[in-house]
């Protein structure tokens, strides 16, 4: 009989060398779900963080005022007369906005010991506003009028919190004496701060009045260069992953062509820039600044990453569908243009979205090309249009970025998220087109 | 008159070319179609391609030529006197192309302007129209731009009537060969066949429009620069009134030290994550992550890049650079490298999450039958096994962050490494540092002068990346064919 030694552990009881593989094995574990949440963490702060920077700049803060737009001013010789009337420029329409706001302040009655220059809390934009406003409408003149203008980018900042009594000291654009009038105005109800549209819509505007810059001809810029992408990459993308997946013969020719697409998919973006530069600003003519430029720049960019996932979409097409049109009669063109490519078609539309996607998120090309210009013009519609300058929206961001004043960092991140919902919805549809149309055979 | 009317007259001669084509097919065959070699609208087909290729193809050549053709000419006949001193024969013919484009608009007869008051009066009559000139217009350049002009309009005309008699010859052509037995199929399907095969060739023209266009101003760059101090200089210290250190050595430490801190971040979170997901996740958490994960993926670098700028840059500065008294900039190697680093996770993840599901079942299976635990298993059965396809991913996205501008141009700053300022200061991390794209950038953006070595250098940059990334990426193909395991 073998004895039992005492010093044996039941087998239910793990031993040392078992806790140490099954502890490791935990560790293991625990290092994944770390690496998943860092991820996801780092997903969060970044979106927090781009959102709570940017939602400021879809408010805005308004000051009312009533203008009065006397004729000895804006129209010395009394005849109306738009020629002469343009002659007044923005600053002889500055005068207007001080006594305005003074004269409001009398009116409701606010004291402020030290209050100098009411008038730097009113936009330097209220003044082109203002001209804009009468040169359209020159029966304005003699009357009075109640107008809403933009309040300066201080005191829009002061509403957000970005400006303080203590900051205020140390700038010279406003005082704290300022902030307590804005206050006053506030609660007199001539101030107030809400939405803007106009963020989205309105055109750059110069380095020191952030309050009155919008996204309007980046956007239409990047709509622009969008549709010059759609239209050269789908038909060119699909003409070519077509060959490739069903006429081309094995050959050195072939092999060269995917060696060339798989390559250009991993060539940094900034290398089509220089080429763009080079070939189509240097070379060819084309003008600086615009989406047609940037449009064949993206195109290019593009192309690869619209072939790799038509040819995937073409390729799971069954061999079954072609052989079928085959036996029938069809002619090999036929097969692919009347089964085949209807078929591979979501897959291909998906593709093409994701690719546009990516496309409209790219910057680094774009600079190069000229595009990060200071355009404050809408260009005209397509086709002409296409040849005046924009900037794009990612551009505008980098632009905003570049510039001093705070209050671009917000605008730069409000730009951002609307960049990032026209990225949400184009992915949207990709992935609803892919759901409902996509098929397994 | 625009150049959509041209193309609207071909389209136009076409679609007439469609429907008689068709309709002479089928007038020879009868009216009876199963007489016809083709089905009715090839033969029309037929005729619209035949008319529409070489049209278009003549005026696409057309427009490329005549540019290069006027301005030689032109360039040629341009009086040596008129190039002042200091001035450049392109700077003066830009001016030619400038004033041609104001007479266009002004319409003025240039004959009768002899003397410099005539001269002074064109000058501000071509202000008031846009064409502001900088300098006095001189008699020569002005008959060379008259010249320009007369040539421009002229080559227009010809080019109209030459590009109308093309399509109209294709036309003719594809018309009289319409009989009923023609194989219009054939014809119309190797036409489709043709453009099929242009379209798959504009990525080998990228490729060799990419490698050309920095070759050209790359070997120009070299004349002016020698190219030992751009390869083995130390200084980048670029000066536009001349004298410039432009080496890329401290340009190319930047890059790879923000790349290795990139990866240091990526490679160890997306390999663990793709590990996780494939390996233990359940159907709930992996149906959460992982679109989580890809959503970094399809946002834009830009957005990365202001991440990086306003809260990864600051809080680095405040909660590690200053403390450590390691430097007070808030763009730094670690700010891009980490950003960078959340970028490259996805790349990273969803690459090896699809090379580890590429093993086969059966060696897992056969390796618990052993008693291996599943980490066991995983590092020493499912990872070797994967290694190849892992490799080629982290060469791929060492690629990426070598390539990267967006977030290096915000995060990391615009001075570049000073070798003399020894070890300390390279290997910091919160020092900032710049890279190749950021130069790329700077030296290309706003008023460039394609003549000086500042400008050009960024080409010789351009081409050293491409070819650093392509290296990596045939790398990284070549790993992956070279030691991939072939499982049934």
């Amino acid at each position: 009989m073998t004895e039992i030694t005492a010093s044996r552990q039941s087998l239910l009881l793990p031993d040392a060398r078992t806790r140490s593989r099954n502890a490791a094995e935990k560790r293991f574990r625990v290092y994944g779900m770390i690496a998943i949440g860092l991820a996801v963490l780092a997903l969060c702060v970044l979106l927090v963080s781009i959102v709570s920077n940017g939602a400021g700049a879809f408010q805005q803060t308004f000051i009312t005022l009533d203008v009065a737009f006397p004729e000895d001013k804006l129209d010395k010789n009394g005849n109306r007369d738009p020629a002469e009337m343009a002659k007044v420029t923005t600053f002889g329409y500055a005068p207007l906005i001080k006594s305005a706001i003074n004269a409001r302040i009398q009116a409701e009655g606010i004291e402020i010991e030290g209050l100098k220059k009411p008038e730097r809390m009113i936009s330097k934009e209220a003044a082109a506003q203002l001209r804009n406003f009468v040169l359209s409408n020159p029966e304005v003149i003699g009357e009075t009028r109640r107008f809403e203008v933009l309040a300066s980018g201080r005191v829009d900042g002061y509403f957000k919190g970005r400006v303080t009594a203590e900051s205020a000291k140390r700038d010279k654009n406003i005082s704290p004496e300022h902030l307590v009038l804005a206050d006053a105005l506030k609660n007199a109800g001539a101030l107030e701060t809400r939405f803007n549209w106009k963020f989205v819509t309105w055109p750059d505007a110069s380095e020191n009045r952030p309050e009155a810059s919008g996204l309007g001809v980046a956007i239409l810029g990047s709509f622009y260069m969008m549709l010059v992408v759609l239209v050269l990459a789908l038909p060119i993308g699909v003409a070519a992953s077509i060959y490739l997946e069903e006429f081309a013969p094995k050959n050195r020719f072939t092999d060269l062509i995917e060696v060339n697409i798989s390559n250009l998919a991993a060539v940094p973006s900034i290398v089509f820039g220089i080429l763009g530069l080079a070939i189509f600003i240097n070379f060819a003519g084309l003008p600086q600044s615009a989406p047609i430029v940037g449009g064949l720049v993206l195109t290019l960019m593009t192309l690869p990453r619209i072939i790799i996932p038509s040819r995937a979409a073409l390729a799971a097409v069954p061999p079954s569908i072609r052989e079928a049109a085959l036996g029938v009669g069809a002619s090999r063109m036929q097969t692919v243009f009347h089964h085949v490519l209807p078929l591979a078609a979501p897959g291909i539309l998906t593709g093409l979205i994701i690719g546009l996607g990516q496309a409209l998120g790219e910057t680094a090309p774009l600079l190069l090309i000229g595009m990060v210009a200071f355009v404050r013009e809408y260009p005209d519609a397509p086709p002409e249009g296409l040849f005046d300058p924009a900037t794009a929206l990612p551009v505008q961001i980098f632009n905003f970025t570049q510039r001093a004043d705070p209050a671009f960092v917000e605008r730069a991140s409000g730009a951002i998220i609307v960049l990032l919902i026209f990225l949400l919805i184009t992915n949207s549809v990709a992935i609803y087109l892919r759901r409902r149309f996509e098929r397994r055979w | 008159m625009p150049l959509y009317w041209l193309v609207l007259i071909i389209l136009v001669i076409a679609a007439l070319g469609y429907v008689l084509g068709r309709s002479r097919a089928l007038r020879q065959a009868g009216g009876n179609q199963r007489l016809l070699h083709s089905l009715p609208s090839f033969y029309g087909w037929n005729v619209a391609l035949t008319v529409m290729t070489p049209a278009f193809g003549l005026l696409v050549l057309w427009l490329l030529v005549q540019p290069i053709w006027i301005e030689r000419s032109v360039s040629a006949t341009l009086p040596e006197s008129a190039v002042a001193e200091g001035s450049s024969r392109d700077l003066v013919m830009s001016d030619v192309r400038r004033i041609a484009g104001g007479l266009g608009t002004l319409g003025v007869e240039v004959d009768q302007i002899t003397d410099t008051d005539g001269l002074a009066d064109l000058r501000s009559a071509l202000g008031a129209v846009g064409v502001a000139i900088g300098s006095d217009i001189q008699l020569g350049v002005l008959h060379a731009a008259e010249s320009y002009r007369q040539k421009t309009s002229d080559l227009q005309t010809y080019m109209w009537i030459a590009v109308i008699l093309a399509g109209l010859g294709g036309f003719a052509v594809a018309y009289l060969v319409t009989d009923k037995d023609f194989r219009a199929r054939n014809s119309v399907e190797r036409g489709i066949l043709i453009v099929l095969i242009a379209a798959a060739s504009i990525a080998i023209l990228t490729t060799l429009g990419i490698v050309l266009s920095m070759l050209f101003e790359t070997r120009n760059f070299f004349a002016a620069h020698p190219w030992q101090d751009f390869f083995l200089g130390t200084d980048w210290a670029p000066d536009f009134r001349g004298g410039s250190e432009l080496a890329i050595l401290p340009l190319l430490w930047g890059t790879l030290y923000i790349s290795l801190i990139a990866l240091l971040v990526a490679v160890p979170i997306g390999l663990f994550a793709a590990i996780y997901l494939s390996e233990y996740a359940g159907g709930k958490l992996r149906a959460v992550a992982k679109p989580a994960i890809e959503i970094l993926a399809g946002i834009p670098t830009i957005v990365y890049g202001l991440f990086a700028l306003i809260t990864i840059g600051p809080l680095l500065r405040d909660y590690f650079a200053l403390p450590m008294g390691l430097g007070e900039s808030s763009s730094s190697v670690a700010t891009a490298g980490l950003v960078m680093g959340i970028m490259l996770i996805p790349f990273v993840s969803s690459l090896s999450d699809d090379i580890i599901n590429a093993v086969p079942q059966t060696l897992r299976d056969g390796s618990y039958g052993l008693g291996a635990t599943q980490s066991e298993t995983i590092r020493q059965v499912v990872i070797p096994a994967a290694l190849p396809g892992i490799v080629g991913a982290i060469l791929l996205a060492a690629s990426r962050a070598i390539g990267e501008t967006m977030i290096v141009v915000l995060g990391a700053g615009a001075a570049a490494a000073q070798f003399d300022r020894g070890l300390g200061h390279l290997v910091n991390p919160f020092e900032a540092m710049t890279t190749v794209t950021v130069k790329i950038v700077s030296q290309l953006t706003g008023d460039t002068d394609f003549a000086s070595p500042e400008t050009l250098v960024a080409f010789a940059l351009g081409l050293t990346l491409f070819v650093i990334t392509l290296a990596l990426n045939i790398l990284a193909l070549w790993i992956v064919r070279r030691y991939r395991e072939q499982y049934e």
